[in-house]
């Protein structure tokens, strides 16, 4: 199907986004001599491998202890040193949610929490490892930035942005091999929106993965006549406001984009702001209150309502309540 | 349920550790190592050692009741009580699977029996075990608890808390048990977070502690349950460590992390089967 499509933006190469982290982290480390890591027994999962060799010396190994290792991030701040912690989403956050908010939110503490396996699409491991309230759980933390990259240029680009940006982080990726459809070189702007296509009828808002379902069905779209504007939110945290109201405000309605809960996420947050300055139709597509399950990466999108005919369906139902 | 020959519990374990193999090489992934180690455990118990209903009940008032807190072991854990009648052997091949009742990770949301309660991300089981246990006191039920853990699971605060609980309240209902294969994701315990004197730390929380010195040896197994059934109701809760290879059973698996989280390939499953006898028919 997405081949015979006119895509304005294709890959050649799929690569997980994990791995963009990986490789962000062990250049950050070269940067950046105060940047440290910390994983909870998934340094193959977390792609830390390579940070853990080249500086032995400023990786620490906290085994199963994801608590602990919050708190040690939290101690490591004093003392000048930007810790980037590694596992995944569900045990990096859930797991570790008042840890994160009084050691590391409220005390305004310099942590990076990297958060692997997030979504649906972690697959076959199932519900107890698919979080989907990771965004909304994050995004309610003052003084936490909250970014969900798309691919693995963004991922890396992200990682190394974090290292200059000061202040408690969320940074949230997966496990399945993505398309890499961004350029390498783009810079990565903390809270400034992205525009990917230029379109007049519907803007769709997109973060993480289905960023690549939102190019994909702007593609769908324009073959039906319908021109769709495609804006990458990888910050959910600070969102980028102005990005927003100025695209709806031409295109006059919108769809958000994610795979999370429809509750609190990306939809919810667009929700907010046009709510208050412009409430424009706005069409959610994400997790409609439910857990996930075991299933390969697509089934799970195909089964739970995210792929690509999602959110032509959304955009469709947007047009019809302008 | 009649209780079953040692040669018998042998013949099962074979083919629940093929049941298990071949679960994980049909989806390409799952966590075959340990629930390789732990099958002479779980057979023990399920088809000797718990009083238990295959046609699940899910209060188990007045039977004995196990959960699984390392829930990567699940393959083992759906083997077993596919083996032991709570549902269809031919439902194995639906494992991991979409719209499947037996997810990655043990779950109640589907509804597979015998299953009490979701478990996956690690440290929380035992929490669970004692509280049930608690039930079955308040009950006047006085059947048995077991919850089985990983070793590694041992670095999670969480594990503590309740182990100190349930010195503290006398849960002597409790069978405890840990994997104790020396292994997990990222190598070896000792090399990733040292438990060091594990079983000293037990009974400094106030447990009483045994050990199966050979977790894979049917013999052995037995016995250091039906020792574990004797110092039950003496005002102490019981751990047992068990000591396991991961991989057990697998010339090319045994004693590795590398096959905590990793399926094996055709010509590894084919090699893997034809070291183990199908003994009750494969699913
Ligand atoms: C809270 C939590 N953190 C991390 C994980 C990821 N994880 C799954 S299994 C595992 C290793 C478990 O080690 P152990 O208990 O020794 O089990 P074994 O390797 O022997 O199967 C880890 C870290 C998890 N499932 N839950």
């Amino acid at each position: 199907m997405e081949k015979t499509l006119d895509l304005k933006y294709t890959y050649t190469e799929k690569k997980d986004t994990r791995s963009g982290f990986g490789d962000g982290l062990l250049e950050a480390g070269r940067k950046n001599p105060n940047v440290v890591g910390l994983c909870a027994d998934l340094i193959g999962s977390l792609k830390m491998g390579a940070f853990q060799k080249e500086f032995p010396d400023r990786f620490f190994q906290v085994g199963i202890a994801e608590a602990n290792m919050i708190g040690l991030a939290a101690g490591m701040t004093i003392g000048g040193k930007i810790p980037f912690t590694g596992t995944f989403a569900n045990f990096s956050t859930g797991r570790v949610y008042d840890q994160i908010r009084q050691s590391v939110a409220y005390s305004d503490k310099n942590v990076k929490i990297c958060a692997s396996h997030a979504g649906l699409t972690l697959g076959e491991d199932g519900a107890t490892h698919q979080i989907l309230e990771d965004l909304g759980m994050m995004r309610m933390l003052p003084h936490m930035t909250v970014i969900n990259p798309c691919d693995y240029n963004q991922t890396k680009a992200a990682t190394l942005a974090l290292v200059d940006h000061v202040g408690p982080a969320y940074l949230r990726f997966g496990r399945p091999s993505w398309p890499i459809f961004t350029p390498a070189d783009l810079k990565f702007e903390i809270g400034k929106a992205w525009k990917m296509i230029d379109g007049n009828d519907v803007t769709i808002f997109a973060t993480g993965h289905l960023v690549w379902e939102a190019v994909v069905a702007e593609a769908m779209l324009r073959e039906e006549g319908i021109s769709a504007e495609v804006i990458n939110i990888h910050t959910i945290k600070p969102l980028d406001e102005e990005a927003i109201l100025k695209s709806v405000a031409k295109t006059g309605c919108a769809v958000s984009a994610e795979e999370h809960q429809l509750n609190g996420g990306l939809g919810d947050s667009i929700a907010q702001v046009l709510s208050r300055n412009n409430p424009a139709p706005l069409e959610y597509v994400g997790v409609n209150d439910s857990f996930g399950e075991s299933g390969t990466p697509t089934q799970l999108l195909e089964k739970y309502g995210l792929n690509a005919e999602n959110i032509v369906k959304a955009a469709k139902k947007a047009l019809k309540r302008k | 349920m009649e209780k079953k020959s040692t040669d018998q519990l042998k013949q099962i374990c074979s083919q629940v550790r093929r049941d298990c193999l071949r679960m994980v090489h049909a989806v390409q992934s799952g966590h075959p190592g340990a629930a390789l180690g732990l099958c002479e455990y779980f057979v023990a118990l399920y088809f000797n050692e718990m009083e238990h209903d295959s046609n699940f009940n899910f209060d188990g008032k007045d039977e004995d009741l196990f959960f699984l807190s390392n829930g990567h072991v699940s393959a083992l854990w759906y083997s077993v009580l596919a083996r032991s009648g709570y549902f269809s052997t031919d439902e194995l091949a639906t494992f991991r699977k979409i719209n499947s009742r037996l997810q990655g990770h043990p779950a109640t949301h589907e509804g597979l029996p015998g299953i009490r309660i979701a478990s996956g991300s690690l440290g929380q089981g035992l929490s669970v075990a004692i509280g049930t246990a608690q039930a079955k006191k308040i009950n006047g039920d006085n059947k048995t608890v077991y919850v089985m853990m990983g070793d590694g699971e041992q670095q999670e605060g969480q594990v503590w808390e309740a182990a100190m609980y349930a010195a503290h309240h006398k849960v002597d209902n409790l069978i405890a048990a840990i994997d104790y294969n020396g292994q997990q994701i990222d190598g070896p315990t000792v090399k990733v977070m040292d438990l060091k004197n594990l079983k000293a730390k037990w009974e400094a929380f106030g447990w009483e502690v045994l050990e199966i010195k050979k977790g894979n040896d049917m013999e052995s197994v037995l016995a250091g349950l039906e020792e574990a059934g004797k110092l039950k109701g003496n005002g102490k809760p019981i751990l047992i460590l068990l000591y396991t290879e991961m991989g057990f059973g697998v010339d090319f698996m045994v004693g590795t992390h590398k096959w905590h989280g990793v399926a094996p390939s055709d010509a590894e499953l084919e090699n893997a089967l034809g070291q183990l006898e199908e003994t009750l028919g494969d699913y």
